[in-house]
């Protein structure tokens, strides 16, 4: 049962995360390929700011998503310029260069030693020990995440977004600083993906740069594609099957060392059927790019 | 003078694309730019909206120089473009589309201005709740210039608004631009149609790779043996 918990609990950090990538490829055409380093960001930030200076995870989280936004407005500001194919590579490079520089900033982040005994979150002085009481907890920024990214791309400003998801030139041809729009989805999306990587931070009590491999920027942008691109319920959909289908392996008694390897070949399986048979995705509305 | 643009030059990377180019367009005036495929014709009106950057010389549209300007900033000041190829929102309705036009800018009656581009182009109002993506190729080309005219401009920049377009309907552009231009709105046209555009321009500017090598009255330049020549096919 806690097992199932557990589960749940990762899901739903991934949904913050799909939710958080979506805006930016679904929503905004955006090929973003190297989410994952916003949520290293955010993990790093808030376990290193409660380990070194005993700084409220609270406080950490917030200040951890600042520093991913901050981050997302770095790699952004140059890749914004480029088109399609290239802005995926370019945001794929400033991957690697972030989880390069969490495994060799050993000063820092210990490197591959990671950071062990991170604390957890606390409510009233009472920490959030059961696996039941995080999950409320992660099941309360998903909600947020999913009203926030909502509210965004159903005001006048996602309808701008819509627009130069469809049309780039044209959105330029009638006046809209189509640049600053996409660096403010940048932001937007680092600062929420910097979210999931604080509560998976405080939730696992320890990190270390295997948990921010471009396979999981891959694995992230799977799950937006295969639950539908510019669609919220997409998104949730999507990294509810991909985060649980590959548990139930394990279930079937399937051994770890068969499971994590036997995981990243199914999701490449799925790839390639998915965009065979239904590329938009299962309840999407655009095919990617 | 409403534009002046003076000694410009464009580079695409290493390629020069326009060289020390000058061309103006006073109030209410209908200009034409003709010239060959790559001659250099969109740059200058991209260059004009700040889609390109100058590598010399210098715009002024009012007398304010406006070298500097992004796209955006062109619009309040009162120059819209109505880009090559049309560039719709595909999915968006043709409603929705002419919002777009004038979509979070301050100080504009969109409901109102929507009816008198509806008025302009009848046939967009029976398609008024269809997908741009499904209107013929002259529809889309009138809901694109209507969603340049959304902007209230001073000066329309439209860069081949007969491309592509059945024969009728190349009449109909001609026939709204010239209603458009009555209406109050300088016109800056780059065409391949250079007969038709130079019957509907007050005054022309003939390219050649990079440059301007003629400029004069619509009128003259369609009784010049060089443009005849080179454009009008032998008449
Ligand atoms: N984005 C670009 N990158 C590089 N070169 C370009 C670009 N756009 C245009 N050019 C080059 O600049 C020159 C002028 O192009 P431009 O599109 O302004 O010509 P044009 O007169 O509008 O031609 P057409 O009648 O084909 O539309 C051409 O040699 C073209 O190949
Ligand atoms: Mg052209």
């Amino acid at each position: 049962m806690e097992y199932f918990l557990h589960i749940l609990v990762i899901a739903g950090i991934y949904i913050i995360l799909t939710l958080s990538l979506n805006l930016m490829v679904g929503f905004t055409g955006l090929a973003a390929l190297g989410h994952i380093a916003f949520a290293c960001v955010g993990a790093y930030t808030s376990s290193l700011l409660a380990l070194n200076h005993g700084i409220s995870p609270w406080i950490g989280l917030i200040t951890g998503a600042c520093f991913a936004s901050l981050l997302g407005f770095v790699i952004g500001f140059p890749s914004i310029r480029l088109k399609g194919d290239y802005l995926a590579l370019a945001t794929f490079g400033f991957g690697v260069i972030v989880y390069s520089v969490s495994k060799n900033w050993v000063d820092l982040t210990r490197g591959p030693m990671g950071l062990p005994g991170i604390p957890k979150f606390a409510v009233f002085g009472f920490e959030l020990q059961p696996v039941w009481a995080y999950l409320i907890l992660v099941f309360v920024f998903v909600l947020l995440t999913a009203f926030m990214i909502n509210r965004i791309v159903d005001s006048p400003f996602g309808r701008i977004l819509k627009s130069i998801r469809e049309d780039e030139v044209a959105s330029l041809s009638i006046g809209k600083d189509v640049n600053r729009y996409k660096l403010i989805v940048f932001m937007v999306g680092a600062f929420f993906a910097g979210i999931a990587g604080s509560l998976y931070a405080h939730y696992i009590t320890f990190i270390d740069p295997s948990s921010f491999t471009m396979m999981e920027s891959i694995a992230v942008l799977l799950m937006v594609v295969f639950g539908g691109m510019g669609s919220i319920r997409g998104s949730f959909i999507g990294a509810l099957i991909l985060v649980i289908f590959p548990e139930m392996l394990r279930f079937l008694g399937m051994p770890s060392s068969v499971a994590a390897p036997l995981r990243q070949m199914i999701y490449g399986l799925l790839l390639v059927i998915l965009m065979l048979k239904r590329p938009q995705g299962i309840v999407g509305k655009y095919r990617f790019m | 003078m409403l534009l002046e643009a003076k000694n410009i030059s464009v580079c695409y990377g290493a390629v020069k694309a326009i060289e020390d180019v000058s061309f103006n367009v006073d109030a209410c005036e209908i200009v034409a730019m003709i010239g060959p495929n790559g001659a250099g014709k969109s740059t200058a009106l991209k260059a004009v909206f700040g889609m390109v950057d100058l590598k010399s010389g210098d715009i002024y549209f009012d007398g304010e120089n406006i070298n500097n300007l992004r796209p955006d900033e062109h619009v309040p000041k009162g120059i819209s473009h109505v880009p090559e190829g049309r560039r719709l929102f595909p999915s968006m309705t043709v409603m929705e589309n002419l919002e777009m036009g004038a979509f979070l800018q301050k100080g504009n009656n969109t409901g109102a201005e929507i009816e008198k581009i509806l008025t302009l182009f009848p046939s967009l109002k029976e398609r008024r709740r269809q997908k741009a993506g499904v209107l013929s190729t002259g529809e889309q080309q009138m809901l694109a210039m209507g969603r340049a005219l959304m902007q209230k401009p001073r000066l329309l920049l439209a860069d081949e608004p007969s491309l592509g377009l059945s024969p009728s309907y190349v009449d109909i552009i001609f026939e709204k631009l010239i209603e458009i231009n009555k209406s109050g709105t300088s016109i800056l046209l780059v065409e391949q149609n250079a007969r038709m555009a130079l019957e509907v321009a007050h005054r022309g500017y003939v390219f050649e790779i990079g440059r301007i090598f003629m400029e004069d009255t619509g009128r003259n330049l369609l009784k010049s043996e060089e443009v005849k020549r080179a454009f009008l096919g032998g008449i």
